[in-house]
């Protein structure tokens, strides 16, 4: 980021990527980019091949053809070790968290630590600590376990486990997906502010518009197997596509967009 | 960032008596470089330098490492400094910062006492006490439910009572049947030497006929059937439970006893009794082979034997068990279902619990019937 002029370099690239499910095509012929640093978001009406997409990303599905490269890594034919050397260097959040639900959230926080380093069993607690209070959570709460956690503090605790590991990139599916407006408006300002703080790359699943206009520095819009329109909200909004246009001009579109000039 | 091509992280004292830092100060470069820390002897008097312009990477753990050592550092020596950090990792030291200060802030809650024994003993207690009542009032409202059922026949299910006698009766024959002619092959095989001792092989019908008819069939069957049926119900009402599928019944108005419970119960109350005649069959057909490789006993003889010995009521004390261990069973597993809360780990737990408590109450039942029933001389 030395050079003004010049671009941050990719963190992921994908280029003609061909995904099937029997004969159904989900993604036919799809390329992308993402920028080091960028807040990225995919959206798409449902079966847009959104989720197909990201699990593509982070290894957990084999696509048809065509090349997927994170963190300058190329996904194909990826050998164990470089699998697992890639899994350190990102974060992933699920939608329904994937807590582990037989461990409190301290441990479930600290145990990608306890996999990948020797640190000693307090040293990882008291870091898990500050993963919690990075993601907006009292102390407490890291000896609850998930079953009692309400929905919204389930998203943060899940992103504190992404974070365990000090990643480069972070996925996160639908993170304010069931969250009321308040606690969706504090998961978009955690998000914004870890990119400041850490230089953090997202990739971003999501249907909420008011994080859309928020916090995204760029939105691909998938359809029909395609990145059908790729952008700013703003020149998104301002797309004249037609499933773009349907996406963006129902009630609550034109909501958010009032909600964030 | 966590990359390991800077070389794990050290530490060094340098000519001029600094302390060098160098190597990625990373989560996995770190290594176990804290015991090195904790052992880190502080030179007397002098204020100490730390230099860190030789640190490759740092990240959120490696940074609070650092000022952990800075604050031990600086609290026992004169004064302490950190030199030539790389401004890009500068901004994560004072995150650290600011977090220990807030972590000081915030007392951490006492950590618990460990239970005394005695006290342990009567959580324990209190908890058995709490299962046994939970369990009594399930029998209660169970009890009304099929009250309910009988009042009003329409309200009966009658296709999940079929669906059930299906699962858990008829699928259950194979197994049934080949572990319970394995049975009498095996009970006639230990007796074969005894009795031809006496020269009594004809007695192996009474043998054959008495043990698999009153004790053996029921028993093997209803153990059979807890772990077979029993497990599938607890596993299947407590995932119910955890994903709310039981709560949304209820606020649709459908009881989860009406809906779950008692079809299980009138199916299995039926279909164990007759699972245990096909254990009966097996067991003595098991049994008469046997005897006739082992002891010359032809089949002939040894039904015409087993006929005049194995009365009506041998048979009937059998079977009559069925439907009472097949009420623990359905029991059980409902309430232990019932009782899960939380998540997958508790749904296996119940399920394990199920299986224990239903076998173990099947077997001190079979101990009560055979006291009454000595009592009653049958």
């Amino acid at each position: 980021m030395s050079n003004e002029q010049a671009l941050p370099d990719p963190v992921i690239e994908i280029s003609a990527l061909t995904t099937r499910f029997g004969s159904r095509v989900v993604h036919d012929g799809l390329d992308l980019l993402v920028r080091r640093g960028e807040i990225f978001a995919l959206v798409g009406g449902s079966g847009s091949g959104k989720s197909t997409l990201l699990r593509e990303m982070i290894l957990l599905h084999q696509p048809a053809s065509g090349s997927i490269k994170v963190l300058g890594v190329d996904l194909q034919d990826i050998g164990e070790a470089a699998a697992l050397a890639l899994r350190r260097r990102w974060g992933v959040m699920f939608q329904s968290g994937g807590l582990f639900g037989s461990l409190t959230i301290r441990e479930n926080i600290g145990l990608p630590l306890h996999e990948h380093s020797a640190l000693a069993a307090p040293l990882i607690d008291e870091i898990a600590d500050w993963k919690l209070a990075m993601s907006g959570l009292e102390p407490a709460v890291g000896d609850q376990m998930p079953a009692e956690l309400s929905g919204g503090m389930l998203k943060r605790a899940a992103l504190a486990r992404a974070l365990a590991l000090d990643p480069e990139l972070l996925f996160l599916d639908e993170p304010t997906a069931g969250l009321d407006p308040e606690s969706a408006g504090d998961v978009d300002r955690l998000i914004a502010s870890l990119r400041q703080l850490f230089g953090l790359t997202f990739v971003i699943i999501t249907h909420d518009l008011d994080l859309l206009w928020q916090i995204t520095d760029r939105v691909a819009f998938l359809a029909g197997g395609k990145v059908q329109a790729l952008g700013s909200m703003s020149e998104l909004a301002a797309s004249d596509d037609p499933a773009v246009r349907r996406f963006f001009d129902g009630r609550r579109g034109q909501a958010a967009e009032n909600g964030a000039t | 960032m966590s990359d390991l091509a800077d070389g794990p992280a050290s530490l060094a004292w340098n000519a001029q008596q600094q302390l060098q830092l160098a190597g990625s100060w990373t989560a996995r470069g770190l290594g176990r470089i804290d015991r090195q820390l904790d052992a880190l002897a502080q030179p007397a008097g002098a204020p100490l330098v730390i230099d860190a312009s030789e640190i490759e990477a740092v990240d959120t753990a490696g940074a609070w490492v650092i000022h952990k050592l800075l604050q031990r550092l600086g609290s026992e020596a004169a004064g302490v400094e950190l030199r030539a950090l790389r401004p890009e990792f500068d901004h994560l030291l004072s995150l650290v910062a600011e977090e220990i200060a807030r972590q000081g802030e915030v007392r951490k809650p006492a950590a618990e006492r460990p239970a005394t024994p005695l006290a342990a003993l009567g959580q324990r207690t209190v908890n058995a006490l709490e299962q046994a009542t939970a369990l009594l009032a399930f029998i209660g409202e169970s009890a009304i439910a099929v009250g309910g059922w009988l009042l009003h026949p329409t309200r009966i299910r009658w296709r999940p009572i079929l669906y059930n006698i299906r699962s858990a009766g008829f699928d259950a024959l194979p197994i049934v049947g080949v572990l319970s002619f394995l049975l009498g092959v095996v009970i006639t095989y230990q007796g074969a030497d005894q009795l031809r001792q006496y020269g009594a092989n004809i007695f192996v019908a009474d043998l054959v006929g008495l043990s698999i008819l009153r004790e053996f069939a029921p028993l093997i069957t209803a153990i059979i059937v807890a772990g077979r049926s029993g497990s599938a119900y607890a596993a299947q009402i407590g995932t119910m439970a955890v994903t709310e599928e039981i709560d949304a019944m209820r606020t649709i108005g459908l009881a989860p006893l009406d809906v779950l419970v008692l079809p299980k119960f009138f199916a299995l109350v039926l279909a164990l009794p007759l699972l245990t005649v096909f254990a009966d069959v097996l067991g003595v057909f098991g049994g008469m082979i046997m005897a006739q490789a082992q002891l010359d006993v032809g089949y002939g003889e040894f039904l015409d034997r087993f006929v005049r010995t194995v009365s009506l009521t041998t048979l009937l004390i059998g079977i009559g068990k069925a439907p009472v261990f097949a009420a623990i069973i359905v029991t059980v597993g409902c309430v232990q279902g019932l009782r899960t809360r939380g998540g997958a780990d508790s749904v296996g737990r119940q399920t394990t619990r199920s299986v224990v408590q239903s076998i173990f109450l099947i077997i001190v039942a079979d101990g009560l019937f055979s006291v009454v029933f000595s009592v009653l001389k049958l």
